[in-house]
């Protein structure tokens, strides 16, 4: 374990290195820039809000922020683990040559989207200023749903690019899993609608679990649902750990296969 | 006598499929048809050698004798199948120049992610950008991607970043090869004066004239299996007429 420790604080560096160059090269050639990140899920919540909020007035308080932080979250996470698949591929040249931990691959597509997606909380607040919510000291409990998002991107993320390396068509399940999981997900919809027999199955979707608590605490100033905090870690511990495992077993044959 | 690489008992051995499976729709149907058969091909037997501190020492075979597989064992990029390596030092692999060079990104830039690559730390390339620069001859050009650059310019870029801090162990793969005269002179001379400060350097070429030229000890791999370790040119001369006795 502590060679393991050893090695990390030896490249720490690389892995800042590696997030600030998918961060620039992300931005490269647009015009907003960073602004992006922030504009893009503004675009998105007015086209749902225009689309649904009629239809769901009754049961969602504040449809925009809703919305918005559903998107926000789904969009990480879609976004970290697509990333994080195709990771160690892209970077095929670079892992024949020179000695380097893989697992920084995959883990800093992770961590750049985390921060590219995150730093949408800022416009969050201020729709939220706008729509007279109120601000409670508990609000700074969203680390608590964001770090469990994080840990567990980095784990599937681990997963998916582990199996991409010797199953390139895991690409198109993953999609088509990705969608099934948007709409499983309430981001623009009620938890209310979902039927009973089908709420069981959803509730073990990673998202939905850390997307309510985000919710809860941010636009109701609530401690977490404690359910939601109980499944929402073990979902994170199992994928983490089964993400580290699987990595750490094939990872010496990933050359072979590349 | 001080060993900084122990190659123990090392072998390697690869299991390829006889069929190319990419995708699960693939695995599932062939296996199903029990059409998946492996071969073994055994690519290192049994290699057991150690290399001094401050030796430039050589590895010279035929194609296919596992020169690169064995270097890549000992620069940790590729595990062994059986037996270990022990290193006592920094590697620095010059077996591709710019491994992980990004085309969108400035001279500078790549500076920091290949060193970082390399195992530098941050404050070491910091220390260092200056010399760097200088070594490579490209101080009009370091702002500029390196899409941009030619494929000399590229190489001159990356042996300036694995030399310009002290590996203790650099391993050299046929790199020499490329750039004109005067920057090959200008590697060698640079690789010389790495030795007399301590760094030990693992050579393989096919350019027997360069091995005899530079090296203290050769190793003549054939075929994944140890021939002979010596003197460079006494086992340059053995080499030379193994060649012609076999045609």
């Amino acid at each position: 374990m502590k060679i393991y420790i050893k090695n990390f604080m030896k490249y720490k560096d690389l892995l800042c290195e590696l997030i600030k160059k998918d961060i620039k090269l992300k931005y490269q050639h647009s015009y907003l820039g960073f602004l992006w990140s922030m504009v893009n899920p503004l675009l998105v919540m007015i086209v749902l809000s225009v689309v649904f909020s009629g239809l769901f007035k009754r049961s969602i308080e504040n449809f925009p922020v809703y919305v918005l932080t559903g998107r926000v979250v789904y969009s990480f996470f879609s976004e970290a683990t697509i990333f994080a698949m195709d990771s160690i591929r892209n970077n095929a040249q670079l892992i024949k040559k020179v000695y380097v931990p893989k697992y920084f691959f995959p883990m800093s597509r992770v961590i750049s989207s985390f921060i590219a997606n995150f730093s949408a909380i800022i416009p969050i607040m201020i729709i939220m200023i706008a729509t007279d919510m109120k601000f409670h000291w508990t609000n700074i409990l969203i680390i608590l749903p964001l770090f469990l998002l994080l840990l567990i991107s980095i784990g599937i993320g681990l997963i998916l690019s582990a199996v991409n390396v010797f199953f390139r068509d895991i690409k198109h399940l993953y999609n088509v899993i990705l969608m099934l999981l948007m709409y499983l997900t309430p981001i623009f919809y009620p938890v209310e609608i979902i039927p009973d027999k089908l709420l069981a199955i959803v509730e073990w979707n990673p998202l939905f679990p850390t997307l309510r608590m985000f919710r809860d605490i941010l636009m109701l100033g609530q401690y977490p649902y404690a359910m939601d905090l109980v499944i929402a870690s073990i979902q994170t511990a199992v994928f983490f750990l089964i993400g580290v495992y699987i990595f750490y077993k094939t990872q010496h044959r990933f050359i072979l296969h590349l | 006598m001080d060993p900084i690489i122990l190659v123990q008992d090392v072998s390697m051995h690869f299991r390829h499929s006889n069929q190319r499976i990419n995708t699960l729709k693939e695995y599932f149907i062939k296996r199903i048809k029990l059409q998946v058969q492996y071969t073994e091909f055994t690519a290192l037997s049994n290699i057991s050698f150690s290399i001094d501190k401050g030796e430039l020492f050589g590895i010279i075979g035929n194609n296919g004798a596992g020169k690169s597989t064995l270097l890549k064992i000992i620069a940790g990029i590729l595990n062994p199948s059986s037996g270990q390596v022990v290193r006592k030092g920094t590697v620095a692999p010059l077996i591709e120049l710019g491994a992980g060079f990004n085309g969108d990104l400035t001279g500078e830039e790549n500076i920091y992610l290949n060193g970082l690559l390399l195992g530098y730390s941050k404050k070491m390339i910091r220390d260092k950008m200056d010399e760097i620069i200088e070594f490579s001859e490209l101080k009009e050009f370091i702002h500029v991607p390196l899409k941009d650059y030619s494929s000399g310019m590229k190489a001159r870029l990356g042996f300036a970043i694995a030399t310009s801090i002290q590996p203790d162990i650099l391993i050299v793969d046929e790199v020499l090869a490329v750039g004109d005269i005067r920057f090959r002179e200008k590697c060698e001379r640079h690789i010389q004066n790495m030795i007399k400060n301590g760094t030990t350097v693992l050579f393989v070429s096919h350019s027997l004239v360069q091995i005899e030229k530079l090296c203290s000890r050769v190793l003549w791999l054939d075929k994944g299996k140890v021939k002979e370790i010596g003197e460079a040119k006494d086992i340059c001369e053995k080499f030379k007429r193994a060649k012609y006795t076999e045609s």
